[in-house]
């Protein structure tokens, strides 16, 4: 009892705990560079292959030309997305895979706080993928996605705030069915790609489609993006639709995560976390 | 009344069904303040989930848990911090070296003093040359060292120990039960523990419940149930529960 400090003693939400956990995550990273290179490797090649598409497209394509970087960009704001969801899923894989749930779990640690511990990781992870990938487009094309100024800081945290759902809503489906579920992990997001528009306007898309589409958050990034790029115009209405849809689904995913969370207690899956 | 406020784990009931099978079935029990108490009984007799329980990992289907003096599952989060757990069957995790481990969960249980914690637990446990090495490169004895640190590092008033000597050789499962019998007299800390070695069961705890198909199914002192059942050896009354053996039973009976 000595040893511990008093406010751990009582119930709420602790900075200490998340940091703890952040820590480990922090420790895992720092001890293979593998792990490292593998963050910047994809989002790296992605700007180059897209760069030289980039540059075939300005020259065959009007609608490229009106804004060369409409295309980098997007792939860029994609790889926030889809860095951000496997940010939080591979953070909670580390768990399953080294079999700990069941440490941390009777430790005081809340579901709450694990949650935020794993979206923090993802927002760390990301930056260490896109960083390099944004630095790379600026000798390599002439690119900054950084021009965009302060709207650039507005999609890339509604594309974080998408990313944790997803992340959040998948580590839930793992922690209820097992590593058997674990390469949802890796192809989850791509689920909603066809309806993000982020290579193309929303417009193209079928009626319904178009329904769907601006019922998920990216659909209304990418929209802004390009109003951006194209018209010069940062459009609130795209950025608040966004904001609101992330509110709604971050708060369903983090429901569904309690749910999992419970129903593992049921079910005995914190200690057997196998597939 | 002053046995109830003594004990330090008051289970009424506790049951746990998995669809149809019932794991743990109406178990009541307390154990005192202080003591070492086996959960003993045979593969599937329902020692780890009554262990898991304990924990808050596991959600009973019926009964009421009192750990330490708080309702288990009304309010965990009060009582979690006061205690710990280690078993062979949850690691921790193998990339991160000892101290980076014993140095994450002495912040999530909120030491204040984690560095110096992790020092005085490593000369205490013999381990100081193993804190940077990566744990998953330590021998299953370094590792059970590395595993009771970890259960330690908030010096619990309440130890859950899930087969703590299983797959040890006799030498380091000796020096583990002697660490544990020495711990207990240093602290005063409570200890439950399930096992399949008898001799360590004998030798550290002062009462045994004894499991089988989920229920308990006798109770007492290592010399009162070996006493009880005619019998030479915790094994052999183990034997006879585990067989239901009517040379058991009989004796149980006279």
């Amino acid at each position: 009892m000595t040893l511990l400090d008093a406010p751990t003693l009582g119930t709420g939400f602790s900075a200490r705990r998340i940091g703890a956990l952040i820590l480990r995550y922090l420790y895992v990273l720092r001890s293979s560079w593998p792990r490292l290179l593998e963050l910047a490797y994809w989002p790296a090649m992605q700007v180059v292959v897209w760069g030289f598409i980039t540059q075939f497209f300005v020259t065959n394509s009007s609608w490229v030309a009106r804004a060369s970087g409409v295309l980098l960009g997007a792939v860029m704001l994609w790889d926030v997305l889809f860095r951000s969801q496997l940010g939080v899923s591979v953070s909670f894989l580390e768990e399953m895979w080294s079999r700990n749930l069941g440490h941390l779990f009777v430790s005081p640690l809340r579901p709450s706080e694990f949650v935020a511990a794993l979206t923090t990781m993802s927002l760390v992870r990301t930056a260490i993928g896109m960083v390099p990938a944004a630095l790379l487009a600026i000798p390599l094309y002439h690119f900054s996605i950084f021009d965009l100024g302060l709207p650039l800081l507005a999609f890339f945290a509604n594309l974080m705030v998408t990313g944790w759902a997803i992340g959040i809503a998948v580590s839930a489906l793992i922690l209820r069915y097992g590593l058997g579920a674990e390469s949802f992990a890796w192809v989850a997001v791509f689920a909603i790609s066809p309806v993000s528009a982020v290579y193309y306007p929303v417009h193209v898309l079928p009626g319904w489609l178009q329904i769907v589409a601006y019922a998920l958050p990216p659909a209304h990034v990418f929209e802004g993006m390009r109003a951006l790029m194209f018209d010069h115009v940062f459009r609130l209405d795209y950025f608040a639709a966004a904001a609101a849809l992330n509110a709604l689904y971050l708060a369903a995913a983090g429901i569904v995560f309690l749910l999992a969370f419970a129903q593992a207690r049921r079910l005995g899956k914190l200690l057997q976390v196998g597939e | 009344m002053n046995l109830m406020m003594d004990a330090v784990i008051q289970v009424q009931a506790l049951t746990k069904r998995f669809d149809r099978a019932v794991a743990v079935d109406a178990v009541s029990f307390d154990v005192r303040r202080g003591s070492t108490t086996a959960l003993l009984g045979g593969n599937g007799a329902g020692k780890t989930t009554t262990l898991s329980m304990l924990l808050g990992l596991l959600l009973p289907t019926a009964g009421s848990i009192r750990v330490l003096g708080e309702d288990m599952l009304r309010h965990r989060y009060r009582v979690l911090p006061r205690m710990n757990f280690s078993s062979p069957y949850v690691e921790v995790p193998r990339r991160l070296t000892v101290a980076q481990n014993l140095t994450v969960y002495g912040h999530l249980y909120g030491l204040r003093q984690v560095r110096r914690r992790i020092q005085s637990l490593a000369r205490d446990l013999d381990m100081t040359e193993l804190l940077d090495r990566p744990t998953g490169q330590l021998s299953a004895g370094q590792r059970t060292r590395v595993a009771l640190a970890k259960a330690l590092i908030n010096d619990p008033s309440l130890l859950l120990l899930d087969e703590p000597t299983a797959s040890l050789d006799p030498d380091t499962g000796d020096w583990v039960r002697s660490y544990l019998e020495r711990y207990r007299g240093r602290t005063g800390a409570t200890i439950l523990l399930a096992s399949h070695n008898m001799a360590e069961v004998e030798r550290l705890c002062d009462m045994v419940l004894m499991l089988r198909r989920g229920r308990i199914v006798d109770r007492g002192a290592p010399a009162e149930l070996i006493a009880r059942y005619g019998r030479h050896t915790l094994e052999e009354v183990f034997l006879d529960i585990a067989r239901e053996r009517a040379h058991g039973a009989q004796a149980a009976a006279q």
